[in-house]
């Protein structure tokens, strides 16, 4: 497993089927982006969980500070008026 | 018992000692990549060889099941896996060759890869019908080991001086049992002139393309041919073959019918 530590990590997004968005689903550690996408393959749609994925290195990804989720977060609280929560949706939108 | 003798590899038809070639060659070397379970370099390693491995069993099991059916002696799939003896396995002797290390099983597996997906592309276009549907499954198999392994052929080959040095080496191992997939006996001409399978040479023109691309990218070498045959699709086969089947076929050996 000492190799496998030398490679990246690679965050992995699979969308399940057309029209809906790619999701988080994990990590893999790859040499390459190319095996990064061999490997999410193999580990995350053994049973069909996707028709695409994408791959993204985990050290490229800009993270919000947890330690701001105060100033970033909280001022929404209060703001209920900004749910859509006033519309109908119509039955035949199944994936919103 | 006698009827299992009276159908030994003499009795066969040439379109069911071709299905036992294609189908055998897939589990045999499907038990090799078996045998990397817990033990590959890395967990997604693996996965990504299990996968591969069951992808060729599922082959093995179409083809066999469909060879059992034209024998026409009630032998179904488990009967010609599990109770068929090592002289009558039809494996070309490149499947049964050991794991080595992470290179040599990744070198042997691009070269039948190499060699499969012109195969089964040809055999989705064969004039048996049956044959046709599991080779069109199949290649959609293969051209993903194909990917998976040419992209590690160039991984390796084109990266540290170490790995290049051994990937070659593992080449240069494995080269002189690659002439054994395109040397065509009545069996393979038979089938070509009835159209079921594709000539040889044809599959050997287009595995060379393959292979010279990758060796090309990986920046390795293409061994010279050796004047070594092996003829493990006629059933004479390395000394690997029978510790191979002892071990994936005691169970049934040992309980025949057992199930889980």
């Amino acid at each position: 497993m000492n190799e496998a530590r030398d490679w990246p990590l690679y965050e992995i997004f699979i969308r399940a089927r057309g029209g809906l968005d790619h999701k988080h689903v994990g990590s893999v550690h790859a040499a390459d982006a190319r095996m990064a996408v061999e490997h999410a393959r193999d580990v995350y749609t053994r049973r069909q969980e996707g028709v695409s994925i994408w791959v993204v290195r985990s050290a490229d990804i800009v993270a919000s500070d947890p330690g701001e989720a105060d100033s970033l977060f909280e001022p929404a609280r209060d703001k209920v008026y900004r749910h859509p929560t006033f519309y109908q949706i119509p039955k035949e939108v199944e994936t919103l | 018992m006698s009827a299992a003798s009276a159908a030994g590899p003499a009795q066969r038809t040439d379109l069911q000692r071709y299905l036992l070639r294609i189908a055998d060659t897939s589990l045999v070397l499907a038990q090799r990549l078996g045998e990397w379970i817990g033990h590959a370099p890395a967990i997604e390693e693996d996965l990504g060889l299990a996968n591969t491995a069951l992808d060729l069993l599922g082959q093995a099991r179409l083809l066999l099941g469909y060879a059992g059916e034209i024998e026409g002696l009630g032998r179904d799939e488990d009967a010609l896996a599990f109770r068929r003896d090592e002289a009558d396995f039809c494996n070309a002797t490149i499947a049964e060759l050991p794991n080595g290390h992470f290179g040599d099983t990744i070198a042997r597996q691009f070269l039948v890869d190499a060699y499969q997906v012109p195969l089964f592309e040809r055999l989705a276009a064969s004039a048996d019908p049956r044959l046709a549907e599991i080779a069109a499954k199949a290649l959609k198999e293969a051209e993903y080991h194909l990917r998976y392994s040419a992209g590690w052929m160039v991984r390796l080959g084109d990266g540290t001086d170490e790995s290049h040095a051994r990937i070659q080496a593992s080449l240069e191992r494995l080269w002189p049992y690659t002439q054994e997939l395109f040397d065509a006996d009545d069996t393979d001409r038979a089938v070509a002139a009835a159209g079921i399978g594709p000539a040889l040479e044809e599959l050997k023109a287009e595995w060379s393309r393959t292979v010279e691309r990758v060796l090309g990218e990986a920046t390795l070498r293409r061994p010279a041919d050796a004047p070594y045959r092996w003829y493990g699709k006629q059933g004479r086969h390395s000394e690997h073959l029978g510790h191979l089947l002892a071990e994936m076929q005691y169970l049934q050996r040992a309980h025949p019918g057992a199930q889980w």
